[in-house]
């Protein structure tokens, strides 16, 4: 059987068994991580080309060492210091990587769908992983928020049947929020998206979760809060009057921790805006799992490395 | 040259006949089953053309192409755009002003006229800037257009739309003086901008920033007020919602002088096709949902929305092989209008081949004030007469387009039938699906 | 799965057991001596297999055998000749291995190259004093220099027949078969 597709674009590509896989995977590479060896050799001979259109320090990191784990030769093209800054285009890179003979090719792109170009277009042989592609997905972050919703949540087995998450944030030019909804919709969780309107897309009435405008409601069916960065600037674009009336209404500060559930967790995609989504004492409570999000980054992206490439791929018949 | 007789064609799809063409004009017409027919002239005939099992029509006019010159050349010329037109089936075209210097004086609307009558297989007729470098500051000089050798009478800064209301009502006002009339792009831009996409459940899902059809349908509901206000004609380019069907249609009620066209691709695709990335489908205004193509095509039947008009859009390649949001807008339309026409309208009954060739041909010539174009297959019309061959064709591909750039989002696209012969003011422009 | 009728058992559950209870003993006397004997089960049908040896063997020896499960996909050196395979549980005994006497089962034993992919992990693991290997068959055409410790059978089959084992806790039976059709998904190594 093949268990992922080719390309990893959305989250909406997983089904649960593909979904539940992937975590499952997770767990037993989180074991590797744990003990002093990390290193494995699964992927020994293998190219994976890291391309990064945007800067994005902490994934390009995790997907590093995901790679460097597994035994991979990683090469990293970022948006500095590499022809990509000098405006050549998304397809002489990938003719580029191609010629470079890349597995796989993990991309951070500035517009939504570049992935899917890579994926389609015909450019290159290798697998694509959407590590972020505009205001569209990341999968792989949604896949590590599932992870560590269901190790604090669900005893780390199963799916997320039944558990109540809340996205708040600029959930229009958020990739993550899209590919939490689906994915976390696929695992059976309920989500509950929170934010002004002008923060949420028009359509939204067709994505599997409610959507609140009010945080303090929405906060006490919680089992996990999940605030979204918000930038400044969209204060410029009219989308809310102040930062101080968004941080007023929408922003989690320790009052309003208060009225989650016992055992709730706050998580955060980063990089924080402390003081505007988050207050810096809600960040650094007990009940924030950030930094372990970080750490299930790195093991959820060997999983998806090792079930994209650990096989023989689509070229040979399962048996 | 001589005469040329088209043999065996059906007028409108009705009953076949042998048409005589002698001096660039339709001299004669008899019905083909009587034999030995008289009205044949005796000696000088030039040309035989075989028309047999094809539907003859008036020689399509367009509203709405982007023939790139000057300024582009890489993407299309004059030249090369006619080339597209006439294998369309199109004997005039409406060029328009967003080139590289902008069409905003006489000086480059002679020019690109003058282009035209050098390539001479159709009539290019250019449309004239709105405003000084399409800015929306300043009205151009619409007047020395009007009168240069290119007799300007359709103006429009198609590609931005003029949004200034002071701007527009005083266009609207000044073309009266030569009965022009204000071709406008419908597109509020602060409510579009950076938009990709139509906006709904699938541009939030696809995380692509959205172009909502309210965007459109203000400006034409603003438009059609001010036309109204001042007594002028309006012409409403590419209409693309259901909303914008729902405005004319009542402005239309109240008597208002507006026409309005609409392009092949929203009479036939849908946004569903964003899905993919591939920016082949990436247009302006974006390709919208099935309810709007369903009332695009009722608009169309019922004369809301009076003609199609291609806005052909040549782009080179790599203005589409590249990422969604940094490729070009647009789609090039001149070579398969027809036979997207004949898919949606004729096919379907919808509509009568008499009733295509009024909003293809006839209607467009008029709101244009084309000379000798869109005149009905009869004794007496100005010869620009397209010749529809009715035969399934193979998938299309790149090759079959001859314009200089190959962005058509029906590629692979099984074709209804093709154009066979084309006749330009008499002359023979495509034979047998060639360019002649 | 297809079972053809050329399948024939070769050993049924009281063959098993015997085998079980041989290799205890032998394991029991190999160790002699030495307090830290650790069975590790290759899944997946070494798993059951080094529980109830390690049972046996606590029977034997009066005290309990710490027993766990290594999986070795990941130090596979065939990967990339199939489709991607699902990761089996790993879990190593809280002591860990360093010092001690490992004992690695799996059901067949092949090529050898699983157990040379088992050898790896265990060295990333830590450094264990012994490492010994039992298997229940050993079906000859090995492609590497490994060699059992512990036998249950010596089955010498041709290369186009199929080895089964089963055991109740994943199969509901307990026997091994031979198959002179290849079928399923059988002994890879
Ligand atoms: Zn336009």
């Amino acid at each position: 059987m093949q268990m992922l597709g080719k390309h990893l674009l959305s989250a909406g590509d997983l089904d649960r068994a593909q979904a539940l896989m992937i975590l499952d995977t997770t767990a037993e590479l989180a074991s590797v991580t744990e003990r002093s060896v990390k290193k494995l050799p699964t992927l020994r001979g293998r190219t994976v080309v890291n391309l990064f259109f945007e800067d994005s320090t902490r994934t390009r990191l995790s997907f590093e060492l995901a790679a460097k784990r597994l035994s991979a030769d990683v090469i990293t093209f970022s948006a500095k210091g590499s022809s990509v800054s000098k405006g050549e285009s998304l397809k002489d890179t990938a003719l580029t990587l191609e010629a470079m003979g890349a597995d796989a090719v993990i991309v951070r792109h500035g517009a939504s769908g570049a992935p899917y170009r890579l994926a389609t277009a015909g450019w290159i042989d290798g697998s694509v992983i959407n590590a972020g592609d505009g205001t569209h997905e990341h999968p792989t972050q949604a896949l590590l928020d599932a992870y560590t919703l269901r190790s604090h949540i669900c005893g780390g087995q199963g799916d997320l049947q039944g558990v109540h998450v809340v996205i708040v944030g600029d959930v229009l030019h958020s990739r993550v929020a899209r590919s939490n909804v689906l994915l976390l919709h696929t695992l059976g969780a309920e989500v509950t998206l929170v934010a002004p309107p002008t923060l949420i897309p028009v359509g939204v009435e067709s994505w599997p979760c409610s959507v609140s405008y009010h945080l303090d409601d929405a906060l006490m069916q919680a089992d996990a809060v999940m605030m979204l960065r918000v930038q400044a600037e969209r204060m410029a674009g009219s989308y809310f009057p102040s930062t101080l009336e968004y941080s007023r209404l929408y922003g989690l500060d320790a009052p309003r921790l208060e009225l989650l559930k016992d055992r709730a967790i706050v998580m955060h995609p980063g990089p924080m805006n402390r003081g505007l989504e988050i207050s810096a004492d809600v960040a650094d409570s007990s009940r924030a799992v950030i930094v372990e999000q970080v750490a299930n980054g790195v093991n959820v992206r060997m999983a998806c490395l090792y079930l994209l490439l650990g096989g023989a791929g689509s070229q040979a018949g399962g048996d | 040259m001589g005469a040329v007789v088209l043999r065996g064609g059906a007028p409108y799809g009705l009953d076949p006949h042998d048409i005589v063409i002698d001096d660039g004009v339709i001299t004669a017409m008899t019905p083909s089953n009587q034999s030995g027919s008289n009205a044949l002239p005796a000696e000088g005939v030039e040309l035989e053309l075989d028309a047999s099992g094809c539907t003859v029509i008036p020689g399509l006019v367009d509203l709405h192409t982007h023939l790139r010159e000057p300024g582009r050349e890489d993407a299309e010329t004059i030249a090369t755009g006619s080339q597209a037109a006439a294998m369309g089936g199109f004997t005039c075209v409406h060029a328009m002003a967003n080139t590289s210097p902008v069409a905003d004086t006489a000086g480059v609307v002679e020019q690109v006229w003058r282009r035209g009558v050098e390539a001479g297989i159709v009539d290019v007729r250019p449309v004239g800037a709105v405003t000084v470098g399409l800015k929306g500051e300043q009205l151009a000089e619409l007047g020395a257009m009007a009168s240069s050798a290119a007799s300007v009478r359709v103006f429009s800064d198609d590609g931005l739309c003029v949004h200034d209301p002071l701007l527009m009502r005083r266009a609207l006002e000044y073309v009266k003086t030569f009965d022009g009339v204000v071709a406008q792009h419908a597109q509020d831009p602060r409510l579009t901008e950076a938009a990709q996409m139509n906006e709904g459940a699938l541009s939030a899902r696809l995380g692509l920033a959205g172009w909502p059809a309210v965007a459109e349908e203000a400006i034409i509901a603003r438009d059609v007020l001010l036309a109204e206000h001042v007594g002028s004609r309006l012409h409403v380019c590419h209409v693309s919602t259901a909303g914008s069907v729902e405005v004319i249609r009542w402005a239309k009620t109240r008597g208002i002088p507006v026409t309005a066209e609409v392009t092949p691709h929203h009479l036939l695709l849908t946004e569903e096709l964003v899905e993919s990335f591939d920016p082949i489908y990436k247009v302006n205004p974006p390709l919208r949902r099935a309810e709007d193509v369903h009332a695009l095509r009722e608009a169309v039947v019922e004369g809301t929305i009076d003609i199609i008009a291609t806005d052909h859009a040549p782009h080179p390649r790599e203005d589409k092989d590249c990422e969604w949001a940094a490729a070009a807008m647009g789609m090039v339309g001149l070579e398969t209008a027809l036979g997207i026409a004949v898919e949606v309208f004729i096919e379907s009954g919808l509509l009568t081949w008499r009733d295509l060739a009024d909003r293809m041909s006839t209607i467009p010539a008029r709101i244009g004030q084309v000379a000798d174009q869109g005149m009905p297959i009869a004794p007496g019309s100005a010869a620009n007469i397209t010749v529809w061959d009715p035969s399934p064709q193979g998938p299309l591909e790149v090759d079959a387009l001859v314009g200089k750039s190959g962005n058509s989002p029906y590629l692979g696209r099984q074709m209804p039938g093709t154009v066979r012969h084309v006749l330009f003011r008499g002359r023979p422009s495509v034979v047998d699906g060639a360019l002649a | 799965m297809v079972f053809l009728s050329s399948a024939r058992v070769v050993l049924d559950q009281a063959d098993i057991s015997r085998a079980v209870r041989r290799i205890s003993h032998e394991i029991v006397e190999n160790s002699r001596g030495s307090d830290d004997l650790i069975i590790l089960g290759i899944p997946t049908r070494g798993v059951p297999l080094a529980r109830r040896i390690a049972e046996t063997v606590a029977q034997i020896e009066g005290h309990p055998v710490p027993c766990g499960a290594l999986d070795v996909t990941l130090y596979r050196d065939d990967l990339r000749l199939r489709e991607v395979r699902a990761l089996e549980p790993t879990d190593i005994p809280a002591q860990g291995i360093d010092g001690c006497t490992v004992v690695l089962v799996d059901d067949v034993l092949y090529s050898g190259r699983t157990i040379r992919a088992a050898l790896d992990a265990v060295h990333d693991l830590g450094r264990p004093a012994i490492v010994r290997l039992a298997v229940m068959i050993d079906r000859g055409h090995r492609e590497l220099p490994i060699r059992p410790d512990f036998i249950g059978k010596n089955l010498p089959t041709a290369k186009d027949e199929t080895v089964r084992v089963r055991f109740v806790e994943i199969d509901g039976v307990d026997d091994v078969m031979i198959d002179s059709e290849s079928v399923g998904d059988a002994d890879a190594g």
